[in-house]
């Protein structure tokens, strides 16, 4: 599997301080497991705040991650009401290893890993009541397939059937509650690997490596995972649209 | 390049990770082709219309049962 290129250069920078020669620079590398100094320790005020006891830090993290926490769980759990317990069970395990936490990973990505563990948990404990060939489906939904139904070009490769411009549209019309209810039914429709990609870069707004690391992709596959997911929802939006 | 290739390099051009040459042909098409410009716009409107699901607000009752779960957290 390669890597993330982002990534090796994250973790790299964190390997090499500025102030080594090439040289330096070369033998350390030669050592990629070695930390020059020590683990590194990433001076996040957030993560220092909620360590403090600060309520309202606290509060303000769970706030604002509630929404992609949720999307989230329900890639790997059905129901709503599962998933909000999942999300629920993932704060209690974040403020008792709270300790442990040693700043490898942004605190984003370490709490989106905890909901991950605890989601595909609870999800091993139901599958085992589901029928036996839900648990065999393939999913091809990498393969090579268009992403635009193929009935839009004409035999030339150019657009017969062009998509209209946005631009025009009221703002109203993008994000009322219709609309997103259609969006989120439209994620939830996505095959697993893409929805775990859409709401972790669209929804949770991490970065590229950051997904990566979480999923353990490479970096060409994650792009290929959020261009099939996103795809998939522009094409239920413009037909939302119409 | 054809439409049907270069709806094929959106994401890629959005991540900037075409190859100068890539982006360069990719741009002179969009340049001169209303389709896929208005594809392109399409696929980062969807972005952004994703990117508001985040605001989900959370319950007030899951919220005051976390804060109650840090109080005691703090305590120990």
């Amino acid at each position: 599997m390669k890597l993330c290129p982002d990534l090796v250069r994250k973790s790299w920078r964190l390997l090499a301080p500025q102030t080594q020669t090439d040289r330096q620079l070369l033998s350390t590398r030669e050592r990629p497991y070695a930390w020059p100094g020590g683990p590194p320790t990433i001076d996040d005020p957030e993560l220092a705040a909620i360590r403090a006891g600060d309520e309202a830090a606290f509060e303000s993290i769970i706030s604002r991650y509630h929404g992609p926490l949720t999307r989230l769980a329900m890639t790997y759990v059905r129901d709503v009401g599962v998933a909000e317990d999942v999300v629920q069970e993932t704060w209690l395990t974040f403020l008792r290893t709270l300790d442990r936490f040693e700043g490898r990973s942004s605190l984003k990505t370490w709490v989106f890993g905890i909901l991950m563990n605890i989601a595909r948990a609870r999800r091993r404990k139901e599958q085992r009541v589901l029928p036996f060939t839900a648990l065999f489906r393939r999913d091809d939904s990498d393969s090579h397939k268009p992403t635009v139904e193929p009935g839009r070009f004409g035999v030339n490769g150019l657009w017969a059937a062009p998509p209209d411009s946005w631009r025009n549209l009221p703002e109203e019309k993008l994000i009322n509650r219709e609309t997103l209810d259609r969006v989120k039914q439209a994620i939830e429709a996505l095959p697993e690997r893409h929805k775990e990609v859409v709401v972790l870069r669209d929804l949770a707004g991490m970065d590229a490596s950051e997904v990566c690391e979480l999923l353990s992709i490479s970096a060409t596959n994650q792009r290929v995972r959020l261009h099939r997911g996103r795809a998939a929802v522009r094409r239920m939006l413009e037909e939302y649209l119409r | 390049m054809r439409c049907r290739e270069v709806v094929e390099l959106m994401t890629d051009y959005i991540e900037g990770t075409l190859s100068d040459g890539d982006r360069a042909r990719f741009e002179e098409h969009i340049a001169g082709c209303d389709g896929c410009r208005a594809y392109l716009e399409q696929l980062r409107t969807t972005k952004r219309v994703l990117g508001t699901l985040a605001a989900e607000p959370i319950p007030a009752a899951v919220k005051a049962d976390l804060l109650q779960a840090f109080k005691s957290w703090k305590a120990t």
